[in-house]
């Protein structure tokens, strides 16, 4: 590769996914983890310090309404496994002070919590962070996890089912409403709202406050938010996905994609239906089943930046990493499987895998260290100066907010006229 | 022998959304930016303070149909925010204003949960409960709740959430590398709850929390609004902060606490309070009638009028005399998202007395308004006002006080720098703190589970 190629190359943007002690469900067992401290700030603190030394664009944190579980729909009772955990948007703004570079991207189950709440806590992570929040959606079809509610019935479909495509469709169309109304709710204090005008007494300039009327199949919301219009503007919005109905929930509603692909090809595949999936959403008017669209026309959002999942085993030595792999498996007794590819080898074969793969389009990676803490430190202090090594990694933060790491605009209120 | 000195607890509240902050000040910072919350949490560290308290609303506030623009407008999410706070201080409660209409007890849960375990058993939960359809218009359900359901309302979220604490008892986590066994008790977390507000079960997914659960405050001061403090709460953050008026509810509440098979101790009464230091009492006396001055502009005046009278008096003189109709004594649809046009429960009657006391005084609507809303609590010098908080906590007219400074972020400085050390030397305030929890600095023995969950309540 020539110093030209390297010029023209997109930058890659290296995620890490942040999750118990790793992603292997034996990784608690390793001689590193600390089983023990799951649930306290300083273990979260000491993974985002060590994502944020690596200079990765941001962190994600798990979460769910449920005991973690193996099985799709219900508890698996499963005692040989890391069970219980803290809220993610908590987690997040418990780090945030700690931090000063790196995004911080909590997961919020959005079937069964209100967009209200989610947009003030979401653009307060924003304002604790000085500008470094996202926030990734994820849908519940679980009965169990209504059950915690009890205030809604949750269709038990098989992927089967003729019923099944129905339900995960209504999922995600609740889903694209509620970025709608967190964002519509992000935008209804104009930037520039708050006045403090002695002379005539007023604190806000009411006009710039913008009840945002949203009315839809799943619920109306009136505004407007009770929280500034935070630091970003808008934070981003992340889902992961894995086929059509979810990757329109990228299209429509999400700045960032997180995707499963198994190889370049299939990257390729993933990406070409995302942009024909936002070159129809950017035909129709608005987004999801909500009315109240207010009077400006949104400018065209720039396409999601798709990034792909991997599970990572990273070791230096030839064979060395897979080792581990199936050693992890032998305690665990079953081999691990998950919905992302796989990797076991060095941080040298696995940067020849990323600037592969990156080719088709992708922006970067999230990856999913196996084991917590190693696959981290291995990701910050080999994969990262090897991608360094080949001017394919940036060498200093080049912002202090997770849109300047991504190179995103600071978008204008839809409001301001 | 001479009864031994009471020791005081004092708290700070960040400035609210009302007319007690002076966001005109030069020296008033930002409502929003953290370094705001950060540095007044640290100032009530540093006076070894209990707890720092944030109130909440859901909605911004209207009045005329208009959402209300003379005070401060706009505050951050609760959670979010004490989470980002317990990363900056190391002894300081954290309190949260958190609602029980619009939120589900499992989400609140786990949440407060989650702030417990983040800030090593630093979490209170101010449980609040609200019933209009207007602020219900932010949310899923609406305004779905009758107003006299509201303590309903309120305890069984409170009784739900509480099953769902005490549903892991704390050793379930066994993480033993050797043996592969991560959790003990495969059924942790289990539940079932069903009452006329909520039908849950399942299984709770945050492992029991250093407190237990976190420290529980009420501040209604209905007579059901005591029943539930006096029933389920560990401290009231209470109106009531003068001597006479003080001593009557803190005797009423803690009446009614043997009833509930409680002793004195376990609930600690805390009025807010507001408080203008001063060189001299002299000195301080004239800066708290200028601040007064502030906190009620002439707009102001109107506005607040406006709240009992329940009609628009924008063509009224602020420095002319009150209105001479009475009150709308209809439904107050004037002011909307705002607790305090409720406690105004004959509003003829209050109008009558404020028209009495005008022109006792010869005073104008604003002079007569900046009379009846309420002077500060304490003013004087550091020694005065010292003198004072000890009194009335030796007088059981309260535990102690929630400091509400009326200049953000700053407004506590001067009382953490000159007051705080002559409580220290009277021998009624801590020097460190003793303990690690909120639960430890409020003298309350440490929360049992009062039942394995999955019982039927």
């Amino acid at each position: 590769m020539t110093p030209a190629d390297r010029a023209d190359r997109p930058p890659l943007h290296l995620a890490v996914a942040l999750d118990g002690a790793g992603w292997h469900p034996a990784a608690w067992r390793e001689p590193l983890a600390r089983p023990g401290d799951l649930l306290t700030a300083g273990y979260w603190a000491s993974l985002v310090t060590e994502a944020e030394a690596g200079l990765l664009d941001f962190v994600t944190f798990e979460d769910s309404l449920s005991l973690q579980s193996m099985r799709r729909l219900e508890p698996d009772g499963a005692t040989d496994q890391v069970r219980g955990r803290l809220d993610a948007v908590l987690i997040a703004a418990r780090v945030a002070p700690l931090t000063r570079h790196i995004g911080l991207v909590p997961t919020v189950i959005v079937t069964h919590t209100e967009p209200f709440h989610t947009s003030k806590a979401i653009a307060t992570l924003d304002y604790v962070s000085g500008g470094r929040a996202g926030v990734r959606v994820r849908v519940s079809s679980r009965p169990d996890e209504a059950a915690h509610f009890g205030r809604r019935a949750v269709a038990v479909t098989e992927p089967r089912d003729a019923a099944f495509l129905d339900t995960v469709t209504g999922l995600f169309d609740e889903a694209a409403d509620y970025v709608e109304v967190i964002r519509r709710l992000w935008d209804s204090w104009e930037d520039d709202a708050e006045i403090r005008d002695v002379a005539t007494g007023r604190f806000v300039d009411r006009g710039k406050l913008h009840y945002i009327d949203f009315e839809g199949r799943w619920f109306a919301v009136r505004g407007p938010s009770i929280t500034p219009r935070p630091p970003q503007g808008q934070p981003l919005v992340a889902a992961l996905a894995h086929s059509t109905v979810p990757y329109q929930l990228v299209a429509r509603s999400a700045d960032l994609g997180f995707v499963t692909p198994h190889d370049a090809a299939q990257a390729a595949q993933i990406i070409a239906e995302i942009r024909a999936l936002e070159a129809d959403a950017q035909q129709s008017t608005g987004t999801g089943t909500g009315t109240g669209w207010p009077g400006t026309p949104l400018e065209p959002r720039p396409g999601a930046a798709v990034l792909a999942d991997l599970v990572v085993f990273l070791d230096e030595g030839a064979g060395v990493a897979a080792a581990r792999r199936d050693r992890l498996d032998e305690r665990w007794g079953r081999a691990y499987r998950s919905d992302a590819e796989i990797f076991a080898g060095t941080p040298g074969e696995l940067a020849d895998l990323l600037l592969d793969w990156q080719a088709s389009g992708l922006a970067g990676y999230r990856l999913r260290p196996a084991a917590l803490p190693h696959d981290l430190a291995q990701i910050t202090r080999g994969l990262v100066p090897e991608l360094q090594r080949r001017d394919a990694f940036r060498r200093g933060y080049e912002g202090s907010t997770l849109r300047q790491l991504l190179r995103l605009g600071r978008p204008a209120s839809r409001y301001a006229a | 022998m001479t009864k031994p000195l009471k020791q005081v607890h004092l708290a700070a509240h960040f400035p609210g959304v009302n007319n007690t902050t002076v966001w005109s000040d030069p020296r008033s910072g930002s409502h929003i930016d953290f370094s705001s919350f950060a540095h007044l949490a640290q100032t009530a560290e540093r006076a070894k303070m209990d707890f720092l308290f944030l109130a909440e609303g859901l909605r911004l506030r209207e009045q005329n149909g208009l959402i209300y623009d003379l005070d401060v407008v706009g505050r951050p999410d609760t959670f979010t925010v004490l989470a980002a706070l317990a990363a900056v201080t190391s002894h300081l409660g954290l309190a949260g204003t958190i609602n029980s209409t619009f939120n589900e007890p499992y989400e609140v849960a786990r949440q407060f949960a989650s702030l417990d375990h983040l800030s090593g058993g630093r979490a209170a939960w101010n449980v609040v409960t609200s019933w209009d359809a207007f602020t219900g218009e932010n949310f899923r359900r609406g305004g779905f709740l009758a107003q006299d359901q509201r303590y309903d309302r309120a305890r069984t979220f409170l009784a739900t959430a509480s099953e769902l604490f005490d549903s892991w008892r704390g050793d379930e986590i066994a993480a033993d590398r050797d043996s592969g066994v991560f959790l003990a008790d495969p059924l942790a977390g289990s539940f079932a709850h069903r009452d006329a507000h909520f039908d849950i079960s399942g299984q709770f997914n945050v492992p029991r929390s250093p407190q237990g659960r976190p420290v529980i405050f009420q501040a209604g001061d209905s007579d059901e609004g005591r029943e539930f403090a006096a029933e389920c709460a560990d401290a009231i953050f209470s109106r009531h902060g003068t001597l006479a008026e003080g001593q009557a509810f803190y005797a009423d509440v803690k009446g009614r606490l043997a009833r509930h098979g409680r002793t004195p101790g376990e609930l600690l009464i805390l009025p807010a309070a507001t408080f203008i230091l001063g060189d001299t009492d002299a000195d301080a006396a004239q800066e708290a009638r200028a601040v007064r001055r502030q906190q009620v502009s002439g707009q102001t005046a109107i506005k607040l009028a406006e709240q009992l009278w329940n009609r628009d008096l924008s063509g009224y003189d602020p420095d002319g005399p009150l209105p001479e109709i009475d009150p709308d004594p209809g439904e107050n649809t004037i002011a909307r998202g705002r607790a305090s046009v409720r406690m105004h429960r004959d509003p003829v009657a209050v109008a009558r007395q404020w028209r009495e006391r005008a022109a006792a005084g010869n005073l104008s609507m604003r002079e007569v308004i900046i009379e009846v809303t309420g002077r500060q609590s304490f003013i004087g010098s550091a020694a005065t006002i010292a003198d004072s908080i000890s009194a009335l906590v030796q007088a059981d007219a309260s535990d102690g006080f929630i400091l509400v400074p009326h200049i953000t972020p700053g407004g506590l400085d001067d009382f953490a720098d000159q007051v705080v050390p002559l409580l220290q030397e009277r021998g009624v305030y801590r020097t460190e703190y003793a303990g690690a929890t909120l639960r430890d600095h409020l003298g309350l023995a440490p929360h049992r589970a009062a039942q394995r969950a999955g019982q039927p309540s």
